[in-house]
């Protein structure tokens, strides 16, 4: 298991070197200049342009500017912001429990949601419960996020005014954050209100976000529970006398999880991927929003810092999906 | 009053081509403490028809039964609930494969304990107690270790004896073992069917062992139920079924054992093979791979009574010979091919 861990640890460092190239090549791929874009409605002159660039070193060769920025990454400076003037690093801390709050809510809907349905669908398979359920998932996996989440602000902030429709909770509150969970501040401050305003405006975006992988779990639940089910370990559990509920809740589902945890650990990749249209839609102040402003902005710094951050927590919760592989299947812990 | 009594069970699967009838009109019994076993080739509904009687059939098949008791309750009057408590506490099964029997997520202490905590309520300590009481009478050397232990880190004879383990668990009145020891080793084989016949008789608990081997059946039973496309051709005690088939299928059966066959220097094989879903011939299911086929047998067929063991055939052997077969000279040559 430690030879394993360390092993993916090591596959680590290569992923990184290439993430980083990535993300600096990209971001100075899109047409704009990161000075210019400082430069007020009226300009800035020749001798300033100049005198900023070489401030920020973008005069140099472009092969001079990735090792600067490498090494400095390898020290874990990031940079800072051209824009805010803040480190990075800093930024991203302040943004990120933001991002986390509001995928860790979605993934818990989308297993929370889709398990249960994927069960239920191989226990019913060939029902109209089960065609209908896969067919809602289909929806689902294949609706664009921003016309989803469009659709959604407007039935449920529009017309129903149920939600508000931007923000992590309404101004009238304000305490200081603990864990920079909204909704587990909003509870600590214990004013009267704030969780439930903490929790009407998460709720939208978690649906919206939560919705892809909520429809890839349910189908990947749905397939796996019905190879299970035809196991013969589930006619032994029948055969001893257990109830259908045990037979199909713990015998199979036990057994079904396994692969479907490794979807779940996937799902993380798609929840940062996802919350950077769910967070500009909702207005959300999370990571996702920062690096589209930052892209807009030709904030070079951010954009090659933010995602070399995402990329490296997508990373390291796939090695700890892998690792908890390794902990539900007994076959490959021993 | 027997413990099992069975009376024409059917059972019938939906399939994409239509109803196929995997168990047509088989009847059987058991009395308790008594070792029954069930022979046919493969595909002769020996597991459905016991999966049918255990309720664990899926949802495609159909089953009737003009009689389905056990221990004098009418298993087809109970509702689910109640027959599934039956299952695991008086009448336990274990299967062919051992190995993929066992669920690979749980310890073997916990699959064991389970069906004690369900059945009989026993606590934790009780229930670790009796399990390794239990693993220790299958002979599985330190069952302390072994309890804690997943399924892939035990051998396939390991694995049945667990099995067997857990359907003893409860002290069951009857325990269904289909084909113990198909997927084991040959000297593993010997073991398990050992210890089975060993349990059966100290525990007086009515054992039904399906099988495809006559040999095994000379060893281990006491009555055989010999069964071929589903149907019952024929049933007798042990003995006088080796000394004197009267289908013409037991009779193929038996001189298919190495034992038999020796003397002609190989071992026959019944041409053909059985029936399926499409292939259903009229009349005698056997006919198209029976050596004694009339005209008759192939429009209709004649279940004959107990002196010649219940056989489903028009012309049951009486000493080898077909009785009352309108061709003496055709046996003479149909014998001799079968002696070939
Ligand atoms: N779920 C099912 N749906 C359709 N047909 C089935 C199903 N289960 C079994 N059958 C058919 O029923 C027939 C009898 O099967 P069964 O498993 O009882 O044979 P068997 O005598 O136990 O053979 P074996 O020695 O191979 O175990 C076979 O033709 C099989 O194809
Ligand atoms: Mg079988």
């Amino acid at each position: 298991m430690l030879r394993f861990f360390l092993h993916r640890l090591g596959l680590l460092i290569p992923t990184f070197i290439g993430v980083s190239i990535v993300t600096f090549a990209f971001i100075r791929l899109i047409p704009g200049d990161p000075i210019l874009m400082l430069a007020g409605e009226r300009g800035m002159s020749a001798e300033r342009y100049a005198e900023l660039r070489s401030l920020y070193g973008y005069d140099q060769p472009l092969i001079v500017q990735y090792f600067d920025y490498a090494w400095s990454a390898l020290q874990g400076d990031l940079g800072t912001s051209i824009v805010t003037k803040r480190p990075v690093l800093e930024e991203f801390f302040t943004l990120f429990p933001a991002t986390i709050e509001l995928a860790t809510v979605a993934i818990i809907i989308a297993v929370a949601v889709g398990i249960p349905l994927g069960v239920l669908a191989a226990v019913k398979r060939g029902s109209w419960l089960d065609q209908g359920l896969m067919g809602v998932a289909l929806v689902g996996y294949s609706m664009p996020i921003f016309w989803w989440g469009l659709l959604l602000i407007i039935l449920f902030s529009g017309i129903l005014q149920w939600t508000p429709v931007s923000g992590r909770i309404s101004l009238l509150y304000f305490f200081p954050p603990v864990t920079g969970f909204m909704l587990i501040d909003s509870l600590l401050s214990g004013q009267a209100g704030a969780f439930k305003s903490a929790l009407s405006h998460l709720i939208l975006p978690a649906i919206v976000l939560a919705t892809i992988p909520l429809a890839v779990i349910a189908r990947q639940t749905r397939s796996a529970m019905l190879e299970v089910l035809g196991e013969d370990y589930v006619r032994t559990a029948r055969a001893k006398g257990m109830p259908p509920r045990r037979v199909i809740g713990l015998h199979a589902l036990r057994n079904a999880l396994i692969p479907v945890i490794t979807t779940i650990g996937l799902q993380v990749g798609v929840l940062l991927a996802g919350a950077i249209l769910t967070e500009t839609i909702f207005s959300w102040p999370g990571i996702g929003k920062w690096m589209v402003d930052s892209v807009f902005k030709r904030d070079y710094a951010v954009v090659q810092g933010g995602l070399l951050l995402i990329a490296g927590i997508v990373m390291v919760v796939n090695l700890l999906v892998d690792v908890t592989y390794g902990l539900v299947n007994p076959r490959i812990r021993h | 009053m027997p413990l099992l009594d069975i009376e024409n069970l059917s059972v019938t699967f939906a399939t994409a081509t239509g109803p196929f009838r995997a168990v047509d009109n088989v009847s059987l019994s058991c009395d308790g403490g008594d070792i029954l076993s069930i022979v046919g080739e493969s595909g002769s509904g020996k597991s459905v028809s016991m999966l049918a009687l255990m309720g664990l059939l899926p949802f495609t098949a159909t089953v009737t039964a003009d009689r389905l008791e056990f221990d004098g309750r009418d298993l087809m009057a109970m509702k689910t609930r109640e027959r599934r408590k039956l299952l695991g506490r008086d009448i336990a099964m274990i299967f062919q494969e051992p190995m993929s029997s066992l669920n690979p997520c749980f310890t073997v202490g916990f699959q064991i304990g389970e069906s004690l905590r369900k059945h009989l309520g026993l606590g934790r300590a009780e229930r670790k107690e009796r399990t390794i009481e239990l693993l220790s009478l299958v002979g599985i050397p330190s069952p302390e270790t072994r309890l804690s232990q997943f399924p892939h880190q035990l051998s396939g004879g390991m694995s049945q004896r667990v099995m067997i383990a857990m359907a003893l668990a409860c002290n069951p009145k009857l325990l269904i073992a289909d084909e113990p020891t198909t997927a084991l080793d040959v000297t593993i084989q010997a073991q398990i069917l050992d210890l089975l016949a060993d349990l059966q008789k100290e525990r007086g608990m009515a054992l039904i062992l399906i099988t495809h081997d006559m040999g095994v059946v000379a060893e281990t039973a006491q009555r055989v139920h010999v069964q071929y496309a589903g149907q019952r051709v024929e049933e007798q005690d042990v003995r006088p079924l080796f000394e004197s088939p009267h289908h013409p299928y037991t009779a193929a059966l038996l001189s298919a054992l190495p034992e038999r066959a020796t003397k002609h220097g190989r071992l026959p094989a019944i041409p053909g093979k059985v029936p399926g879903a499409d292939d259903r011939p009229n009349g005698c299911l056997f006919s198209p791979r029976c050596a004694f086929t009339t005209d008759l047998c192939r429009r209709s067929v004649e279940r004959q009574g107990a002196e010649f063991g219940h056989a489903l055939c028009n012309y049951p052997l009486e000493q080898g010979v077909p009785r009352g077969h309108p061709d003496p000279e055709h046996i003479g040559q149909a014998m001799a091919e079968m002696m070939e």
